[in-house]
């Protein structure tokens, strides 16, 4: 295959659409209506209980930081706040961006909004680029979050452990939406509508942050910022440790969340930081199905799934050497397995998209 | 001109649910509410083309399994993105177990 080109509005993208790889219909296994049914309800409970935990621990951490500052002894607590403030907040930005966390509406837009704010995304873009990311799951030229793209770039991927590629990529986005709206590979994926509260929302987020500036110039201390602003650097690598697992060395161009996606064992801390898309093959095959229901799905389904793998480090064991032979030869991937309970879905569509036999160990 | 077509039983339908209906090249969604009332929409989502049967009936809105956008099936309105265009409707009426709908 030749070289990928990721841009949105590239010959890559066009020829998914050509060959109909671009909102294609993706595998689904089959779930009796009546159990499926189950595992959508939606309940507040949880997600309640989640969000007092998750908030009353980052005031908690937050006030002994602040008072234990400038000791190194407030070290501890601000990274325990980092990772709550710059990871928790992705899987609250993803959960409540679906509708699924909370059963009142209004929850989910105000977590959500709160989160979008932290995990520094546009509420009003984001929205639309996950929501391509469904539809085209790491198809090239369609998907819009493709987090580790082919060859992979080790240096960014590294740095993306403490934030800073994505803030690089944040500051000036949000300036030039809050100046003049999406810009214009947003624009293929956000609709018209939307453009006015994409600039809105980016004067929101510019004004906390020049509030808080402002605040630590006046104060002459960076403390202001390390309560909002830094941990988004100081307390990303969980959320990217989670995140480049989701779907890192597995196929791309591809329509069968099996094969591209990967779900994998957790921890509870990680779990309830990332809210359960440890479930990921799970979330992809059925995005109704809310967070709390995810280990449910998953008994429900796993005789027809690739063996998940048992823990993070096995999941980056087998990842990150895949991304190294992806740098010499970029067309390389790890093939997932379908066990012999599972049903295969259109091998032969996914050898011709692919244009080659795809490389596999 | 329009006529009215059987869809389904009503007992084929469980309440606050929903059920696929396919009719001369056409497809439908066919709901019954949960205050037991039926309507019927257009059967695929405006947003993507999915069909909204594999969806979630939560009251009176549809959810969409894709992309999770939501609509009131009374009235077909687009209630949550990424649905931005509302949903056509089909006048519905029920005769004995029968249900009907009504199509152009
Ligand atoms: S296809 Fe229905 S919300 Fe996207």
């Amino acid at each position: 295959m030749a070289k990928r080109d990721y841009s949105l509005i590239g010959p890559d993208g066009a020829r998914a659409v050509e060959t109909g790889l671009a909102a294609a219909e993706w595998y689904h296994t089959d779930v009796p209506r009546k159990v499926m049914k189950e595992l959508m309800q939606r309940s507040d409970a949880p997600a309640i209980r989640d969000t007092i935990l998750l908030y009353g621990l980052m005031v908690l951490f937050a006030a002994i930081g602040i008072a234990l500052w400038p000791s190194w002894w407030s070290a501890p607590f601000w990274l325990a706040y980092g990772v709550l403030y710059g990871s928790a907040s992705d899987s609250r930005w993803h959960e409540c961006g679906h509708g699924t966390a909370f059963k009142t509406p209004w929850m989910n837009d105000v977590v959500y909004q709160i989160a979008s704010f932290m995990i520094m995304r546009n509420a009003a873009t984001w929205r639309w680029s996950h929501a391509r990311h469904h539809t085209d799951t790491y198809i090239v030229g369609r998907d819009a979050e493709i987090a580790i793209m082919r060859p992979p770039a080790f240096a960014k991927l590294i740095l993306a452990f403490v934030g800073i590629p994505d803030v690089i990529a944040f500051v000036p986005r949000v300036i030039q939406n809050a100046v003049s709206g999406p810009t214009a590979e947003e624009r293929t994926f956000v609709p018209q509508s939307e453009w006015g509260k994409v600039q809105r929302v980016a004067l929101v987020h510019v004004a906390i942050y020049a509030a808080t500036i402002a605040l630590a110039i006046w104060m002459g201390s960076i403390l202001p910022l390390m309560v909002i602003g830094l941990p988004r650097l100081y307390g990303a690598w969980h959320h990217v440790m989670t995140g480049l697992l989701q779907h890192g060395g597995l196929a791309d161009n591809v329509i069968d969340h099996r094969l591209n996606s990967r779900t994998v064992y957790m921890n509870p801390i990680s779990r309830f930081i990332y809210w359960n898309m440890n479930y990921h093959v799970e979330h992809h095959m059925f995005p109704m199905v809310p967070y709390h229901a995810l280990p449910r799905l998953h008994e429900a389904i796993k005789h027809d799934l690739p063996a998940p793998n048992r823990s993070i480090a096995e999941g980056f064991a087998e990842m990150w050497p895949a991304l190294r032979r992806q740098l010499a030869y970029e067309d390389y991937f790890l093939r997932r397995d379908l066990p012999p309970t599972a049903k295969p879905y259109r091998e032969d569509f996914h050898r011709d998209a692919l244009g080659t036999q795809p490389a596999v160990e | 001109m329009p006529t009215w077509i059987r869809a389904c039983a009503t007992d084929d339908i469980d309440e606050e649910d929903l059920i696929r209906f396919d009719h001369a090249g056409a497809t439908y969604a066919i709901y019954h509410s949960p205050d037991g009332k039926f309507f019927a929409t257009a059967g695929l989502c405006t947003h993507e083309n999915v069909h909204l049967c594999d969806g979630l009936v939560m009251g009176h809105l549809i959810e969409c399994p894709k992309h999770n956008g939501q609509f009131d099936y009374r009235t077909g309105e687009a209630k949550r993105a990424p649905v931005c265009v509302n949903l056509r409707t089909f006048p519905v009426k029920v005769d004995g177990d029968d249900v009907y709908i009504e199509v152009a």
